[in-house]
């Protein structure tokens, strides 16, 4: 299976999660594990997802999110896939 | 499972603390190249580079994307010039006009810089050497891309003089060919002693003979980084101070081996090293003297300074070799003058000297990088500054190189601008003394004694 993590960082406000995961749903993309904290109003949130099945390029999917996380809902969004996070925290 | 502190870890690295990948560079063999007939050799040589690197650009920047990491640079190194050019080229401005095919291949497959337009000359020079030594001010003032090193030493075969010497003047008339920009020139030319074949980094990266056809070598970087993990352990102990940098080193070379991986699979070309050096950058906070700063010095070039930079970089090097088997290059902690606002910041305070620099690159890779000297200073004193320095590196059994820009019409006080990860530099004075007799001497310095070590 291929993962990626998507991370949202911004101001909290209505609709965050329903945004991403309309976009994720639209995309075939499954959700696999989610966890978010509020930091002094600052939305937190960090998704694992399943990417195998993405019919589109994995670059696009990342640009999709970055852009509606900009213009849409007025956070950031980043989409990366896992291996960065697992090589670097785990031996 | 990765968790949500991790992930943010990693992140706040990349966007806050200046972590990237320095470099994806591609070697490539041009030995299958070598033509008596010299527009002959220049296609080949063309063909060869463009059919290797055509995507390397593109995949670096997918690769990029999909970790979310930056790799600022993509580049290429290729097998010494002189040893490719050796049989069709009759004169300097033949050897030039190899150096415009690399510049030409180069821009055509986008990449940042080519190294390669090199000689190795540690005991002696060939003809086809001496020829492109001499066409190296040209080269460098004519071409836009191409990078140029000279191997004038090692710990085996002693110290070429000759070389030194011709060395001394080949970088004043760099200086002087590209006196309108700075004498920028002279920031593409690396004078070296034990270089080694599968360095990533530029100005001093080429592709050595001992390289398959096509390798590919990373450079990491992340000085930012680690100077931010020590933010939090003012005060504690050397085993502390150690244990932050091994740990750092190792998070920063992870990212490297997985960059290494990918770019390796994708573009079908085996893996060679990463370079675990760090590589600081004119941004803020993206400095070695800054982390030598973080460790308990007012400045860098205090004394304790050697001792701090001896300690960062065995530490970088212990916590690299662990994240990666293949580690190589040169791999430590790069001191240069003018790609490091900390270092600026010392020289401009009057802390750091040419003298302890020099001390400093007995610990640390490379060497006297990136540093402005007044334009008029005698060729016979380059000469002796990179003898010096190659000395440092035969008896020590390490890389060391030097990267002297004599800025012409400019002196101490005065500072030169490069732009971009050249950043700017102050001008910094050169002892006044005379070397003229020693360094005339014809010949060689024996290779060192290898044995009553003391």
């Amino acid at each position: 299976m291929q993962r990626a993590i998507i991370t949202v960082v911004g101001k909290d406000t209505i609709g965050i999660i329903a945004g991403v995961c309309t976009y994720l749903a639209e995309n075939h993309i499954n959700i696999l594990d989610i966890s978010q904290t509020i930091v002094q109003g600052y939305f937190n949130m960090m998704m694992i997802v399943d990417v195998t099945t993405l019919d589109k390029p994995f670059g696009q999917v990342a640009d999709e999110l970055a852009t509606l996380g900009q213009e849409k809902i007025g956070v950031q969004i980043k989409c990366q896939k896992e291996e960065i996070f697992n090589l670097m925290h785990r031996i | 499972m990765i968790n949500i502190s991790e992930v943010r870890e990693t992140n706040k690295m990349i966007e806050r603390e200046n972590l990237d990948v320095r470099t994806i560079t591609m070697g490539i063999s041009l030995l299958d190249c070598i033509d008596a007939d010299l527009p002959a050799l220049k296609q080949k040589i063309y063909d060869k580079i463009y059919k290797s690197a055509y995507n390397l650009v593109k995949v670096g920047e997918e690769i990029s994307t999909d970790y979310g990491i930056p790799i600022v640079n993509k580049r290429i190194s290729v097998t010494p010039i002189s040893l490719i050019g050796g049989s069709a080229c009759r004169s300097p401005e033949d050897f030039a006009q190899i150096a415009h095919t690399l510049d030409k291949a180069a821009h055509d497959v986008g990449v940042n810089f080519l190294g390669g337009y090199s000689a190795l000359v540690s005991k002696g020079m060939t003809e086809a050497d001496r020829l492109l030594i001499e066409s190296i001010p040209q080269a460098l003032a004519e071409t836009e891309l191409v990078c140029s090193s000279v191997n004038v030493g090692s710990t085996k075969t002693g110290i070429d003089m000759d070389a030194v010497r011709l060395m001394g003047s080949i970088i004043k008339k760099t200086a002087e060919r590209t006196a309108d920009r700075g004498s920028i020139g002279c920031a593409k030319l690396v004078v070296f002693c034990n270089a080694p074949d599968d360095n990533p980094f530029m100005a001093g990266a080429f592709h050595g003979v001992t390289e398959a056809d096509r390798i590919l070598n990373i450079g990491v970087s992340g000085p930012g980084v680690v100077k931010k993990a020590l933010e939090s352990i003012h005060g504690e102990g050397f085993e502390t101070l150690c244990e932050t940098v091994k740990k750092t080193a190792f998070k920063v070379t992870r990212v490297g081996q997985l960059v290494a991986r990918e770019a390796s699979r994708r573009l079908g070309v085996p893996f060679g090293i990463i370079d675990l050096s760090l590589a600081p950058t004119p941004a803020i906070g993206d400095s070695v003297a800054d982390i030598l700063c973080e460790m308990g010095l007012e400045y860098a070039g205090a004394p304790g300074t050697t001792a701090a930079l001896a300690l960062l970089n065995d530490q970088v090097k212990k916590g690299g070799v662990m994240a990666s088997s293949y580690v190589g290059g040169l791999s430590g902690a790069f001191i240069p003058v003018s790609e490091d606002q900390g270092m600026i910041n010392a020289v401009n305070a009057g802390c750091l000297t040419l003298e302890k620099l020099e001390a400093m690159t007995c610990v640390c890779s490379v060497g006297l990088d990136m540093i402005a000297i007044p334009g008029d200073t005698k060729e016979t004193t380059i000469a002796g500054i990179i003898a010096d320095e190659m000395a440092i590196g035969m008896v020590n059994q390490k890389t060391t190189a030097v990267r002297l820009i004599p800025v012409i019409g400019k002196g101490v006080g005065e500072q030169v601008e490069f732009g971009g990860l050249l950043g700017y530099a102050p001008i910094m004075p050169v002892n006044p003394y005379g070397c003229d007799e020693f360094v005339n001497r014809r010949g060689r310095i024996p290779a060192p004694i290898h044995s009553f070590k003391n």
